[in-house]
């Protein structure tokens, strides 16, 4: 199908863009690079009756590195993140995961920010940013603000950001010492996973600082903090895992066409399992 | 605020100018307005590949963009792909290796296979498998099309 009719308006300033967020509160809806908003728009099921294109915000592109963290602007494509010089040494968990987010004319137009503001419990990168222990800025009529993406994810397609706010970047903190895993169960490459975890390990023998993020399990990606207990400080071997699973039952997982929820919650143990070995070999 | 808007790009090398309605897809724009109808128009939502075309030098979904945001921008059609020969390898390939029967995905099959072999894609078929996997062909299971895309990029290696 095609788009329901909506007004379309292209603001030059942040300042702009927020004032036409205030203005229509709940009518209008950011439109980052399109590669959901457009699929929901084209199936109705999102119907704004203001599109507010923020492709001419330049202040919102671009990845700058402090010795302590990388900040990643909102409307940053997955390619100009793949493409950035520094990609493998500093954000190594980002690199390995890019591959697997969608297909390459997606993740050409496809935003970091976008995703953020969706937070489709499918998608990689909310769990990018839970292991990763990112924090997320936002900017609204009242200011700029810093939300923990522990607490940015809410639930299903909710996020701690408001109808009058903007994700203006991300700030991942630089970690050179951690050691990553990334694996998800997906039907073709680049589907949305039916089951995917990313892993941030401060150590690895024992395993320590665990940050293990799931996503396509459950209505958002989340953390397991019982998991995380029951690995830290383990070798992270087959019966060290084994005890920890049971932690999985702190997950609501949901069942789909594809997938019910019991298959879920064993597809979520075997990524955990194949990450872990992964980290470990 | 308007229901239209005046844009301006250049397509396979040619300006155009368009008052085109906001909600209008590019791919749609392009189909209708412009007459190149050699993108097709499958899924609507980003999932078949259909569609891809090129805009600014990189393959995007042409019903995942709006016409408006494609104003000031370049976009190279399948059309503007064959006047220029740079399919000219991947559409012998594909005719030797019968990599099409009804021809609807080849459009898009060959852009995203553009996009492959000149960004440097290797001559390894769990590689290309992965490159295409947007882009979707319910006739040939893709054995043929990968093999196409295969012996391009070793044409090319060993030209």
């Amino acid at each position: 199908m095609k788009a329901p009719d909506f007004d379309y308006l292209r603001p030059g300033t942040i300042a702009e863009a927020i004032a036409i967020l205030s203005e229509h509160e709940g009518e209008a809806q950011p439109l980052a690079g399109g590669q959901s908003l457009m699929p929901m728009m084209n199936f109705r099921v999102a119907a704004p009756a203001v599109l507010v294109d923020l492709s001419a915000l330049s202040e919102l592109r671009g990845i700058t590195r402090t010795d302590t963290s990388v900040r990643i602007g909102a409307m940053t494509r997955y390619r100009e993140l793949g493409d950035w010089a520094n990609i493998c040494t500093d954000l190594p968990l980002i690199a390995t995961a890019l591959p697997h987010i969608a297909h390459d004319a997606i993740r050409n137009r496809g935003t970091i920010g976008g995703s953020l503001a969706l937070a489709d419990a499918a998608a990689e990168m909310p769990a990018l940013m839970l292991a990763l222990g990112a924090t997320i800025e936002l900017m609204g009529p009242n200011g700029t603000r810093h939300v923990h993406a522990d607490d940015f994810f809410q639930g299903f397609y909710d996020t701690a950001c408001e109808a009058d706010e903007l994700i203006v970047a991300v700030d991942i903190p630089l970690a050179p010492e951690a050691k990553f895993g990334f694996h998800e169960l997906v039907q073709r490459h680049g589907d949305y996973a039916m089951a995917g975890v990313a892993i941030k390990a401060t150590s690895l023998t024992p395993l320590s600082g665990l940050r293990i993020a799931f996503f396509g399990v459950s209505d958002r990606a989340l953390r397991v903090p019982a998991l995380e207990a029951a690995l830290d400080g383990t070798s992270g071997d087959e019966a060290a895992i084994a005890a920890a699973l049971p932690a999985l039952e702190a997950i609501e997982f949901e069942g789909d066409l594809k997938v019910s929820a019991k298959t879920r919650e064993h597809y979520a143990g075997v990524a955990l399992k194949r990450a872990l070995a992964e980290m470990l070999a | 605020m308007s229901k239209t808007q005046d844009i301006s790009l250049t397509v396979n090398g040619e300006v155009l100018t368009a008052n085109v309605p906001v909600r209008m897809n590019l791919v749609d724009f392009l189909r209708h307005e412009a007459g190149l109808t050699g993108s097709h128009v499958g899924c609507e939502h980003g999932v078949c590949g259909a569609c891809t075309i090129e805009v600014n030098g990189d393959t995007v979904r042409g019903c995942l963009m709006l016409a408006v945001q494609a104003n000031g921008a370049t976009v190279t059609t399948i059309e503007g792909l064959a006047d220029s020969g740079r399919s000219a390898a991947l559409i012998a390939a594909f005719t030797r290796r019968n990599a099409l029967q009804c021809g609807f995905c080849t459009p898009g099959m060959l852009a995203s296979a553009i996009a492959y072999v000149e960004g440097g894609g290797i001559a390894d078929k769990q590689a290309i498998r992965d490159h295409i996997s947007g882009n979707y062909c319910r006739c040939t299971g893709y054995q043929s099309i990968v093999d196409a895309i295969h012996d391009v990029v070793t044409e090319g290696a060993s030209a």
